[in-house]
């Protein structure tokens, strides 16, 4: 179990997995995540969404960008190797139902989760719609198999090096404002992101759906490290969520809560890459 | 405690037990009464609010066999009845009075399978030692005979000279039992139902078993050396141990009996579900749950800062809101964290605190501070959403309540600002919900607690709970009492269906004579 069965790097800073899990594959259901360690003594945890599973091969996707330290550390690993710690599948799944006409949003990143939802609302007959966006044209991932099962594909970057130039809220604005307006938006990215999304969406009126990652560290309820004000109610991600109405998030106190840290964990990235720098000297 | 201080106190244990030992009498109870209460050295409070070492540091052998020359060997042994597991407390301590401490943790080991950790965190003051005679008749249960201190004393003496041996087991019977959580209610079942001869799986959901005692009590109080001893133990003994697994999300527990084939199922699954009062500002950067607070130094060992990759909060100025043990060990915590002040804000007074007092003495010993009759209102961010201020609220006693506690009242316009920039929340714990989300069937009350009758069993077939997922935030000492209860309910379960089996089979064996 947790062996890394294959790997691939979809961009500059963003690696795709394969990883040996059949009872997390058999269970996970769109929308769920994993927590994960690359060393269960004085490793951190990591809340990172499914992208995809086979039950045959009783395996997860996952889909990272690297970040901090373990994000670096798991891109290090290559197939063979495995992870001392693999929990879940975590959170509650996405409510896939029959809603019309969806547009589903991803940023960046935010992309990979919103895969295997984009599948089950197409199971479920849905018109969707994906908007698809990124800083440049390296940072895309997966735009083949979005663009296999969507029923339109918009994509826009920042630099305008592929697709429209621009942000995702753009064309999201633009379809709220068409006579036969969206039933439902998922949007999946950075917490700026979705806080944009869920603004533009709002005059409209229509149901935004975000799938948030905060900062966690067990994932079952014990920590309530990943609480968000949602309608002014404290609600946690791992149990309560990972998604929630987009219009009645906190996205501010949300953004707030997940720079906690921010300089401790840049301390420790320096500190990681010096001693690797070190290692190599030593080795050489 | 200074280094000449600890010395002169296990001289004068020395030079004392001598001359009793060479009277060669017999004591009379007036003379086993006129024999001081053993001091527990204790880590120097200066030096130990910088460290995470243990801070009560033991027995000497001489000590454990004075305090234990204490014990009157009363025939009514209310201190028996007042042990949630029934340990035969003037049975162990007569041994140690006689200096066999070999036969002494036999007896203890009989009742209880995890005695150096019970004897450590076990709230004995409101226990075994509330009715000790000796307590009594010196009007005083403070100098009642401290039977967790040679409970403690008796487990580390097998563990330091590796006497340790594995318990008794009978022979494999086919039957499986899960058992969900590792904390103490979980950790008692496994071995118990080992011993009877099950194949017993463990399931934990974090990446290192031990539950509470490991995640939430800190080393200062119960090294996780230990811990990692009794889980190695468990190990030997077969028991099969899963991290990272959560029932409920991994696998649903109706499929460890359905899809797995368990005969039985044992939930202890624990309070985990941290209780938020809220009140405005506790989303705010710097403000934690003591579950979270304690899990990071704790489980993630974030107070190894070169080492570990979780992050704990730098803090100057705490406030711990709660008035338990769970707020001590927060308060002590954040202490060694590096904060500089720590206050504990809890809005009655010292006497109607929950904490024990042992505890409270050392956090006043470490330099925490109490504000007693104060609570905390808001709490205030700055531009960042970061805490800079609490603003509080003074109360007086009132009228006692139901449970007999005088109720704070809150005295208005007593308001004021207080610094602070980090707030640990210590108020108590819910029932976590993974399990009963997911399991429909599985019947719980209005706060989450899972229903059990008086031997444990849920409203499942099969399948019995205990610890804090029944009785709602408890202690250690409890939840392995409830546990052991499971235990042999769950033993008893099994062996009457291998009757069955045994009976059934024998009368196939005789049908197939008859033809």
């Amino acid at each position: 179990m947790n062996i890394i069965i294959y790997k691939e790097q979809l961009s500059k800073d963003v690696f795709l997995m394969r990883i040996s899990a059949p009872l997390i594959a058999e269970e996970r259901l769109p929308g769920q995540f994993i927590i994960l360690q690359t060393n269960d003594n004085y490793g951190e945890r990591i809340p990172l969404t499914i992208a995809d599973a086979n039950i045959e091969e009783g395996s997860i996707t996952i889909i990272f960008q690297v970040v901090g330290k373990t994000t670096t550390e798991l891109s290090l690993l290559q197939p063979g190797d495995y992870l001392p710690a693999l929990v879940g599948p975590l959170g509650k799944p996405t409510h896939i139902d029959n809603f019309g006409k969806v547009v589903c949003v991803g940023g960046g990143i935010g992309v990979a989760p919103l895969y295997p939802i984009v599948q089950a609302l197409k199971k479920a007959g849905n018109y969707v719609i994906i908007i698809m966006g990124a800083r440049n044209k390296e940072l895309l991932i997966l735009e083949n198999e979005m663009k296999s099962i969507a029923d339109e594909l918009i994509v826009c970057t920042d630099d305008g090096s592929y697709g429209r130039k621009g942000l995702v809220t753009q064309p999201l604005e633009e379809l709220c404002k068409q006579a036969f307006k969206p039933d439902m938006v998922f949007a999946i990215g950075p917490p700026v992101m979705m806080k944009f999304c869920s603004l533009t969406t709002k005059p409209y009126n229509v149901f935004t759906q975000v799938s948030l990652n905060t900062i966690m560290v067990d994932g079952t309820g014990m920590c309530g490290g990943c609480r968000v004000n949602v309608n002014n109610e404290v609600k946690f991600v791992c149990v309560d969520g990972p998604e929630f109405d987009g219009h009645q998030v906190d996205f501010d106190n949300m953004i707030a809560r997940l720079n906690a840290y921010k300089s401790f964990e840049k301390k420790k990235m320096k500190c990681f890459v010096e001693d690797s720098f070190k290692q190599k000297e030593v080795l050489l | 405690m200074s280094e000449s201080i600890k010395e002169k106190i296990e001289n004068e244990a020395k030079n004392l037990l001598n001359t009793y030992l060479q009277s060669g009498e017999d004591l009379k109870a007036k003379e086993r009464t006129k024999i001081p209460c053993q001091v527990m050295i204790n880590q120097d409070p200066l030096i130990r609010r910088y460290n995470l070492d243990e801070v009560a540091l033991g027995f000497t052998k001489e000590q454990a066999q004075l305090e234990a020359m204490r014990c009157l060997q009363c025939v009514k042994k209310n201190c028996v009845l007042d042990c949630p597991v029934n340990i035969n407390i003037p049975g162990f301590i007569n041994h140690i009075a006689h200096g066999n401490f070999e036969a002494a943790i036999k007896i203890v080991k009989e009742t209880t399978l995890l005695p150096a950790i019970c004897g450590r965190v076990c709230p004995q003051e409101s226990q075994c030692q509330l009715h000790c005679a000796v307590g009594k008749a010196l009007k005083d249960v403070d100098q009642s005979v401290a039977i967790g201190r040679l409970e403690r004393f008796v487990a580390d003496w097998e563990r330091e000279t590796g006497k340790k041996v594995l318990p008794d087991m009978k022979a494999p019977t086919g039957k499986k039992v899960a058992v969900i959580g590792s904390g103490p209610a979980g950790l008692v079942v496994a071995a118990d139902c080992k011993r009877e001869g099950h194949h017993v799986t463990l399931f934990e959901a974090f990446h290192k078993m031990g539950g509470v005692l490991r995640y939430g009590i800190p080393e200062f109080r119960l090294p996780n050396s230990i811990i990692d001893e009794e889980i190695a133990t468990l190990k030997d003994m077969g028991v099969e141990l899963r991290t990272n697994y959560v029932v409920g999300r991994t696998r649903k527990l109706t499929d460890l009996i359905e899809k797995d084939k368990y005969d039985a199922v044992f939930i202890g699954t624990g309070a985990g579900l941290p209780i938020f009062s809220g009140i405005e500002g506790e989303n705010l950067v710097g403000v934690f749950s003591a579950n979270e607070y304690l899990t990071r130094a704790n489980l993630m060992q974030a107070y190894d800062k070169e080492h570990a990759d979780t992050p704990i909060f730098s803090s100057k100025i705490v406030a711990v809101l709660g008035g338990g043990n769970v707020a001590m060990d927060s308060a002590r915590m954040a202490k060694r964290m590096g904060a500089e002040t720590v206050y504990v804000i809890y809005r009655r007074t010292e006497n109607e605190m929950p904490a024990r007092k042992e505890e409270v003495l050392h956090a006043k010993e470490e330099g925490i501070e109490f504000r007693f009759l104060e609570n905390v209102k808001r709490i205030v961010g700055d531009t960042y959403s970061c805490v800079n201020s609490i603003e509080c609220l003074k109360y007086e006693l009132g009228e006692p309540d139901e449970t007999g506690r005088r109720r704070p009242v809150e005295i208005s316009g007593s308001e004021f600002m207080q610094e602070v920039d980090t707030v640990i929340v210590a108020i108590g714990n819910g029932s976590n919900p993974l399990i009963s989300q997911t399991t429909p069937r599985l019947k719980v009350n209005r706060k989450g607690n899972v229903l059990v009758d008086s031997n444990q069993k849920t409203s499942m077939d099969r399948v019995f709970a205990g610890g804090d997922i029944v009785l709602g935030a408890a202690t250690v000492i409890l939840a392995m009492g409830e546990g052991r209860k499971a235990a042999a309910s769950i033993n008893n379960m099994l062996l009457h269906d291998i009757q069955i089996e045994k009976a059934e089979l024998q009368e196939v064996y005789n049908n197939a004579l008859d033809i």
